[in-house]
């Protein structure tokens, strides 16, 4: 194959982690067989759920808001490289050094370059998607940076030797009293008393962390928003630990997908009011930060913006799928997916789980290498629903489906029915020979794969004694 | 080729040629409503804040009946006469975060409000201070004047200055980690004041 | 008025009770209900599973089969809501049978949507002595936004005890092809649905699609519940003198 340079490039293989071991059917069935698991999920997402319809109905104008959030998206991918030349401009000239990574491995390479000239063994990190996307934890400790995880729930993924099954809240899936037992297992100088009171296990982290945070010269992030116009970035948070990795280190190495601009500074005034409603379901998170490149005397003194591809291009060539790069990350599908209630996030097997990962993970990566994720959605629509920028999720997942690779069995059947099925005499003569009835033995449970997977907790209805069509004729 | 063009290059060719731009529909709520105080001071509360209403003079009484004695943190133009004689106040003219930390609370004031959602915005003027100084207290102290209260979000995004180094805040640090419940009391203040000055 | 059915394929085959009871109910209510005989599926398998190559023929088909009609009515949100949102995609560059398929897809209504909209009915006279509950299919609400448009005509059926569904916007857990190749997590989903049914105390769960139904009823039935599933239209056709 032939590859030439400025043709859009998918993820590449062997870094990141966009790709699971498994397909999702297999890999939802460890998940779907945990009850402790399932009580977590069920318990988190309708606590959220709650909340989220709650402050959203406080807002007259939610919809029009969803209507502006959408079209200054679209805007902004029409847009992008004038708007991406344009934040570069302004955050050098206020003293910010921005690069561009072509990949993850560009990426992390940029970055832990940046962390070795410091001469520091250590950065605090911001919880970020796209350094997960990229890998950029195993690429540090590979060249013997030790990276720290400071949000709270992305430091109980890290003590646990775990990985992150949500968007928002990486450790969903675990509850309180498991937080506990991970953080008497794994959190240095833990107090033994500790008990699963939420306020107390915060408080744990609090004091685990101060020191890491006063004593480290080096932090990355990621980011919510850029604003073009004026090259001012925004992090969204809760804890405050967004804060001390923001204002504390003398060097800051931000890493942001291309799709995160805004076009204007007011533009903000749209997705500020979009993401904490739709994301925690607050009226607003607790905490955002804003910076333009380096303001002497007041936070870190070196700035520099590594400004990521790793795929996104290649989205933006689809027409239907590209509409996946306006998420703003708040996780609100992945809140009221009914499969990702009872699967969790790491049967999708990508940092981006739920329904919007199961577009935009295929996307990234090509879908040949996620193609079990377009099917790993009842299409019921809800995560369309509760989008705060629109995107219409089951539109790309039924997109996809038609691009991906079907199992060679499938395909015949499929060609064969849609034959039948053009054919009104031929399709009514096997409507009356309901041979499916015949094979299908008493109630279905005589069915061969894949479809015994619908008999074995489901009876097929009694075949009726007349089709429809026939009744018709014999009136 | 730089990464740069490469990427200008993917991304021009995945675009095409011609991709319209849509309008950006801005009927949601922009116009200037009247500031609604009492919203303002049930939304703080609701996320934790701790709200004092005091008249001009009543400033210094209230960080008193906040702190007690103690030390705080002040930016070097906070105005003097808002702390009490028995608050020992040390002005960050570049502390040590040690220094800072160790302080009992500090006192600023604010850029802009915002009733609706219940946040406070820094904008790093003289009476604000640089951002360490308003993250590694245990208290934070916000002196908030009426005129400084909008109603809505884009009120305030109106009046900031993007130029400058922004903080955010509603209530005091929180988190949704812990089965997406909100729990005040993380890495920022666990405490937030505001005293809001009537005219 | 003269309506065109459109029995969907798997009514027809699997449910004729369905589409029998809406002829039955519009014939009750004065109107002429045509059956056009060269009419067969919407497509809406193949397209959902990632064959629009195979359902262009079937997408045609139904664009030709219906468009000599003024109304066209088809006792399914998911068939409705297919030909509505997915025959002028599927058609794709072919301009006018684009043209053609939006055409027809504005004149093609679910059944609850035909009573209410078009034909201006709320009570259409139904008895049906039971105590039922209603699941809003996927579709019928999120991609048609019917509404309430069917609680509305069953509230007016005269003997019918309405019971409220917990968490009733939740997908049952079918979704075509998801029940076969996401069988464990579907399984997972009708589990609930069937708990949230069940704790109702309805001794029926009706809703607008008979696939849903399938799926629902083929797990009561599994769990020998005794709750039965019926069609909307079946309730709405059932009268003092011919029940359901």
């Amino acid at each position: 194959m032939t590859t030439f340079l400025g043709m859009p490039a998918r993820a590449p293989r062997g870094v990141g982690h966009l790709r699971g071991d498994e397909p999702f059917p297999v890999a939802a069935r460890e998940a779907l067989a945990n009850a402790q698991l399932r009580r977590n999920l069920q318990h988190a997402t309708t606590t959220i759920r709650g909340k989220s319809g709650r402050v959203i109905a406080e807002l007259p104008d939610w919809q029009e808001l969803r209507a502006a959030g959408s079209a200054l998206k679209a805007y902004t991918m029409a847009n992008l490289p004038l708007l991406l030349e344009q934040l570069e401009e302004k955050v050098t000239a206020a003293g910010g050094v921005v690069h561009w990574a072509a990949d993850a491995n560009e990426a992390n390479r940029i970055v832990t370059d940046l962390v070795r000239q410091t001469g520091e063994r250590r950065v605090i990190k911001v919880k970020s998607m796209a350094t997960q996307e990229i890998g950029l934890n195993e690429a540090l400790e590979a060249a013997g940076i030790a990276p720290v995880e400071t949000d709270l729930a992305e430091l109980i993924v890290q003590l646990g030797d775990d990985k992150p099954s949500h968007i928002l809240v990486p450790a969903i899936h675990r509850n309180r009293s498991e937080i506990r037992e991970i953080f008497l297992r794994a959190m240095p100088g833990v107090d033994p008393s500790l008990t699963d009171n939420p306020p107390e296990l915060a408080g744990a982290a609090r004091k685990y962390l101060r020191e890491t945070f006063l004593s480290t010269r080096v932090a990355v992030s990621g980011a919510n928003f850029a604003v073009a116009e004026t090259g001012t970035l925004a992090v969204v948070e809760s804890e405050g630990n967004g804060r001390m990795c923001l204002t504390l280190p003398e060097t800051l190495i931000t890493v942001m997908g291309i799709e995160k601009l805004v076009p204007a500074w007011s533009d903000l005034e749209v997705f500020l009011q979009l993401l904490p409603r739709a994301s925690t379901g607050e009226r607003m998170n607790p905490y955002t930060s804003m910076w333009h490149g380096v303001t002497p005397g007041d936070g870190p003194q070196s700035f520099h913006l590594v400004l990521l591809d790793n795929g996104r291009s290649a989205v933006l060539a689809d027409e239907v799928g590209r509409q996946a790069l306006h998420c703003i990350r708040c996780s609100a599908c992945l809140n009221v997916c009914p499969v990702y209630e009872r699967t969790g996030g790491h049967a999708y097997g990508s940092v981006y789980p739920g329904p919007i990962g199961a577009v935009l993970s295929p996307q990234l990566t090509g879908v040949a290498d996620n193609a079990s994720l377009p099917y790993a959605s009842s299409l019921c629509g809800a995560c369309f629903d509760a989008c705060p920028v629109q995107i219409d999720i089951p539109s790309i997942l039924v997109h996809l489906r038609n691009q991906a690779p079907h199992p060679r069995t499938e395909a015949a059947v499929m060609a064969a029915a849609a034959y039948m099925m053009d054919r009104p005499k031929l399709y009514a003569s096997a409507q009356r020979a309901a041979k499916l009835a015949r094979i299908a033995g008493r109630r279905g449970r005589g069915l061969p794969p894949p479809l015994n997977g619908w008999s074995a907790s489901r009876d097929l209805p009694a075949p009726p004694k007349e089709t429809f069509r026939d009744w018709w004729r014999g009136r | 080729m730089s990464s740069k063009d490469v990427i200008l290059g993917r991304i021009r060719s995945a675009l095409g040629p011609g991709l319209e731009a849509p309008a950006i529909p801005r009927n949601y709520r922009r116009d200037s409503d009247k500031p609604d105080l009492d919203l303002l001071v049930e939304r703080l509360v609701d996320y934790k804040a701790v709200v004092h209403r005091v008249t001009g003079g009543g400033i210094p009484a209230a960080i008193l009946e906040i702190l007690g004695a103690g030390t705080v943190v002040v930016p070097p133009g906070l105005p003097t006469e808002w702390l009490p004689p028995e608050v020992e106040a040390v002005v960050d003219d570049g502390l040590e975060a040690d220094r800072i930390g160790a302080a009992d609370g500090v006192v600023t004031g604010a850029a802009v409000a915002i009733a609706e959602t219940g946040t406070i915005v820094l904008d790093a003027s003289p009476d604000q201070g640089r951002r360490i100084i308003t993250l590694l207290p245990d208290l934070h102290i916000c002196v908030l004047r009426p005129e400084q209260v909008v109603a809505s979000v884009p009120e305030a995004v109106a009046r900031l200055d993007p130029r400058r180094p922004l903080t955010w805040i509603s209530g005091p640090s929180a988190t949704s980690d812990i089965e997406l419940n909100r729990v005040e009391g993380v890495h920022g203040p666990r405490n937030l004041h505001v005293i809001l000055v009537a005219d | 008025m003269r309506i065109a059915l459109f029995a969907t394929c798997l009514a027809d085959t699997m449910f004729p009770a369905a589409a029998k009871a809406t002829v039955l109910l519009l014939e009750r209510l004065g109107h002429e209900v045509v059956f056009p005989a060269e009419q067969t599926c919407c497509g809406q398998m193949h397209i959902n599973t990632g064959y629009q190559k195979d359902a262009l023929p079937l997408v045609e088909r139904y664009a030709r089969t219906f468009d000599p009609y003024e109304v066209i009515v088809a006792p399914s949100g998911s068939c409705v809501g297919s030909v509505r949102h997915q025959h002028a995609m599927v058609a794709g560059r072919n301009a006018r049978l684009a043209a053609r398929a939006t055409s027809v897809a504005s004149r093609t209504f679910e059944l609850s949507e035909l009573l209410i909209d078009v034909l201006g009915v709320e009570d259409v006279g139904a008895y049906f002595p039971h105590r039922v509950t209603y699941h809003p299919t996927c579709h019928s609400l999120r991609v048609l936004r019917v509404g309430d448009k069917p609680l509305r005509l069953l509230r007016h059926v005269r003997g019918l005890d309405l019971v409220e569904l917990p968490a009733a916007e939740q997908c049952c857990g079918f979704g075509g092809t998801f029940s076969v190749k996401n069988a464990d997590t579907s399984t997972a989903m009708l589990a609930d649905k069937m708990r949230h049914v069940l704790d109702t105390g309805a001794d029926v769960c009706t809703a607008g699609d008979a696939s849903c139904l399938m799926h629902i009823g083929g797990g009561l039935s599994r769990l020998r519940t005794g709750v039965r599933t019926v069609h909307l239209a079946e309730i709405l056709a059932s009268t003092e003198g011919r029940a359901a």
